[in-house]
């Protein structure tokens, strides 16, 4: 494959308001969307925003919307398009824009602190955790989250209701509920916090109707919806009847 | 006075990586206010993208394990010109801060009797690497981000307020570590939020770097844009030395192929699982490239290096697991005679190890970084790879068991920017331990220099002219287009008026230099030449300029990070041109034996002018730093009576050995 020259369209502005640019520029054998971008910033746009880090899918910092579709910059190949395809590039729209690519993703680190901690349990000490791989290894999926929030921005509860961000603490946040509920030792419910019940009341997991489109996101190709709020729903449901549980494992029954 | 927005708090931590967030934690538990400031969001830092494990000798796989033979591991591997303090301390503390994470909540893969699993990795004689698949290092992250926010709900619970005693300041790059009036002690430091632009000053007696490493002044690297050598440079114009700059690891397998992915980071772990490597003959070629010293410990058949990860006891490892030095050297050297792989690397082969179930779960972030971005199933077929800049062993002159930086008061460092304790060479595993133990020990002492000093009522205020040229020097890019007239000496090869610079362009310039001239095989007359592009390029970087505006703006970002970058580059090619000898991380084709003379020896790098080109243009002519050479000290003796003396003789001098 040779060099060629890709028509680009990147949203530029802030708060105030901005609009999509024209970029024609030069796209090499192997590069993913994120080369483009530094290429645009070195020779076009030094001022253009963008954030990144590892450049290898492991940091989840460089979420934006390609065409309108939620994605890590860095694992976009640009081999997925066509040569004459214009690519459009636009900041996560669940959130507010700071900059040019840049949103401001602080209602996360929000919801993330409403989220009660592991519980240590009572009576062992450091070194003295004792826990089956097969046991571990349900959390162990969520804890591969990479924080990039394309859940979150995908997520039509919050991307297209902002009143439900306050009630809704979305797909990351309760899987991460899910993800302590099944940590084999956590002590929460001695120390008297019910998850399962926190889930539902206080983080909004009723809101979810499971229509998996945060699964299909992830790039780290967690099954959130299947493995972590369906279950959680379940888990809940002695404590409060969930219609969209009933329906949820008519529709996994069928697919298995 | 500019007027900047100030705080104060009683330690401050530049970094959140595992380092930063560890020395948090325990500022935090000791009582004090701790702020934490990182240059990406909170759980994003450098440390998410280690891959292999944490090494600690809990002994869970191999019970031969204990901390004894992890020191001796970690000195062997960095060639014994570790501080062997700091070697003690690690091996010693490093099992309680892998089981401490446990307490956080943290979840390592398991053995069968249920506790934490340990895998093999080079230079490391058991199994010792605590890990999660391939992805150890963002469950550090996680779990030490996930226990600031435990301590902020308790925080929370107590005072109504989150942040009323640890606060992450993110997306914020501090520029200077400001000191008090006379000069003497740190009082503070001053930045800039990457987001809005606006500049901080944040007082504090206490002051943590925990900033990670310089790869990003190399063209091929594994780092992020976030290792500009900042903690280097704020120590060294702050007036702290930096040591052994000279040591840079390249890790032996980053990628090469395609061009936008050369020098992604390839774990090691592939090896530790077993991986083997091939030249263009389908030659396992390391078994030619064992150096002397290690002779006695690494299989010499490939039978045997093969029965090895069933039988350890009884058959020795294969050389494809010796430290990264040696491997990335043999790797270079077959590449260069024209046996290596297609896109200029050697082959890495797991797929014939073991089925493609188990690659799949031991090496799960692998498998999917070589699909998704080179079209390359590794369960079916090799990967090409070759040496990437990953790590430097330089760093900070530090006390080992307070990590305070010698010679300015209040400031203290750990992790990837302190030095001394990985020597010449840094063995995989061992980074995040570091991390683990030194940045619990920079916290801990930290807090306790805090408090004495709050105690002592001898709070330090941060200088207001120190603040005003640190705006100032930020501020430069904007008006470099003005032509800034550099002075008689400095006017050099450009006239007065031309125009500015592009940042952009100046980084890859460096890069370009320090790649080809004092990478990964150096030689004198290169390391000259570099010398010289570094001063010119220090010239011009003066005058990179920027457009827009103060917000979010990457390239302003860059041309103030340049400073940084060409401080540490010039570091490293000094001390890399004075010592004439091979030994680790430094490869010198013109000087190619290691020499026990040279063992005793480190080279100590300080600043030649400490107003650091602040006040006036820097002078093309003269450097900006100086080195001095400094004995190490003597290692105790009952730490090397752990060795046997026929091991001894190979790096230690006979006067050494008599006394």
């Amino acid at each position: 494959m040779s060099a060629y020259e890709a028509h680009f369209r990147v949203w530029r502005g802030d708060v105030d308001g901005g609009g999509l640019r024209d970029f024609r520029v030069e796209v090499n054998e192997g590069e993913v969307v994120l080369d483009i971008v530094h290429r645009l910033q070195a020779t076009q746009a030094p001022d253009l925003a963008v954030r990144w880090n590892c450049k290898a899918g492991k940091c989840g910092s460089c979420s934006a919307e390609i065409n309108g579709r939620p994605r890590l910059l860095c694992m976009t190949r640009m081999s997925v398009f066509s040569r004459d395809e214009t690519i459009t590039l636009t900041p996560l729209r669940a959130f507010p824009v700071v900059r040019d690519l840049v949103t401001d993703v602080s209602f996360n680190y929000a919801k993330a602190r409403e989220v009660p901690s592991f519980v240590p349990p009572e009576g062992l000490g450091p070194g003295e955790y004792r826990m089956r791989q097969e046991d571990v290894e349900r959390s162990q999926e969520f804890r591969k989250c990479i924080e990039c929030f394309l859940c979150q921005d995908t997520c039509h509860v919050l991307r297209d209701f902002e009143q439900n961000k306050e009630a809704f603490a979305g797909p990351r946040f309760l899987m991460r509920v899910a993800e302590l509920d099944m940590h084999p030792l956590d002590a929460a419910g001695e120390s008297g916090i019910d998850r399962k019940r926190a889930a539902q009341e206080e983080h909004g997991l009723g809101y979810c109707n499971i229509t998996k489109c945060c699964t299909e996101v992830c790039p780290e190709g967690i099954k959130i919806t299947d493995n972590a709020l369906i279950p959680l729903k379940e888990r809940a449901v002695d404590r409060k009847y969930d219609p969209l549980v009933w329906l949820g494992n008519k529709i996994r029954r069928r697919e298995q | 006075m500019t007027q900047v927005e100030r705080q104060a708090w009683d330690v401050v931590v530049i970094g959140a990586g595992g380092a930063g967030l560890r020395a948090a934690i325990e500022a935090r538990e000791q009582g004090m206010r701790c702020a934490v400031i990182c240059k990406s969001l909170f759980g994003k830092a450098h440390t998410v993208m280690a891959e292999g494990g944490i090494a600690a000798s809990m002994g869970n796989v191999n019970t031969g394990d204990n901390w004894q033979v992890h020191f001796r591991d970690t000195m062997r591997g960095g060639k014994f010109l570790n501080h062997w303090r700091m070697a003690e301390l690690h091996a010693q503390e490093a099992p309680d801060r892998v089981w401490e994470l446990e307490t956080w909540g943290a979840l390592f893969d398991r053995t069968p009797d249920g506790k934490i699993s340990q895998r093999n990795f080079g230079g490391h004689e058991y199994p010792r690497l605590a890990h999660v698949g391939d992805r150890t290092g963002l469950e550090l992250i996680r779990t030490l981000q996930q226990k600031i926010v435990s301590l902020q709900q308790e925080d929370k619970a107590e005072t109504g307020d989150y942040e009323a005693r640890l606060k992450v300041f993110q997306e914020c790059t501090v520029t200077r570590v400001v000191k008090d009036a006379a000069g003497e002690r740190v009082a503070g430091v001053f930045g800039y939020e990457r987001e809005s632009g606006r500049f901080f000053a944040i007082e504090a007696p206490a002051v943590v770097l925990a900033t990670g490493g310089i790869g990003k002044s190399f063209k091929v690297t594994s780092n992020s844009w976030e290792y500009t050598g900042d903690g280097h440079a704020l120590a060294l114009l702050a007036g702290a030395p930096l040591i052994n700059m000279e040591f840079v690891q390249f890790h032996p397998t980053g990628m090469v192929w395609p061009p936008s992915v050369k020098g992604i980071l390839v774990t090691e772990s592939v090896r530790g699982d077993g991986g083997v490597l091939r030249n263009s003959e389908g030659k396992r070629f390391m078994f030619d490239y064992i150096p002397d010293v290690f002779k006695e410990k690494y299989a010499q058949s490939e039978d045997e290096g093969d029965r090895w990860y069933e039988d350890p006891d009884h058959n020795r490892r294969p050389p494809e697991l010796l430290p990264r030095d040696e491997v990335a050297r043999a790797i270079n050297s077959e590449v260069k005679a024209g046996r290596g792989s297609p896109h200029g690397g050697v082959f890495l082969d797991v797929s014939t190890r073991m089925p493609a179930e188990v690659i799949k779960r031991r090496l799960p972030s692998m498998h999917h970084q070589f699909k998704e971005l080179a079209d390359v199933d590794i369960t079916a077929e090799p990967m090409e790879v070759g040496p990437t800049c990953h790590y430097v062993m330089g760093g900070v002159d530090v006390d080992p068991d307070t990590a305070a930086a010698n010679g300015v008061p209040g400031l203290f460092a750990a992790g990837e920017v302190a030095g001394g304790m990985h020597g010449s060479n840094r063995l995989g595993g061992n980074s995040l331990s570091d991390l683990l133990v030194f940045g619990r020990r920079a916290g801990l002492h930290a807090a306790r220099y805090a408090q004495e000093t709050a105690a002592a009522g001898a709070r330090p205020v941060p200088d207001d002219a120190q603040l005003d040229l640190a705006a100032a020097e930020a501020l430069r890019p904007f008006s470099a287009e003005d032509g800034e007239a550099p002075s008689a000496e400095g006017a050099g090869e450009r006239p007065p008026a031309s125009p500015a610079e592009n940042p952009y362009t100046l980084h890859q310039e460096l890069q370009q230099t320090m790649n080809d001239l004092v990478g990964i095989i150096r030689r004198a007359g290169e390391m000259e030449d570099a010398l010289h592009r570094l001063a010119a390029l220090r010239v011009r970087a003066r005058r990179a300029g920027v457009e827009g505006h103060r917000q979010f703006n990457p390239g302003w970002h860059l041309a103030i990070d340049l400073r940084n970058m060409l401080l540490v580059s010039e570091c490293v090619a000094r001390a890399a041109l004075e010592r004439t000898e091979s030994r680790g991380g430094h490869t010198r084709e013109d000087c190619p034996e290691m020499d026990r003379e040279w063992r005793r020896i480190n080279l100590v790098c300080r600043l030649t002018d400490p107003s650091a080109g602040l006040v006036a243009p820097p002078d093309p002519g003269r450097g900006q730093v100086r080195l001095e050479r400094r004995e190490v000290p003597p290692i105790r003796p009952d730490l090397l009576n752990l060795f046997e003396k026929d091991e001894l003789v190979k790096y230690l001098t006979d006067e050494e050995l008599t006394q």
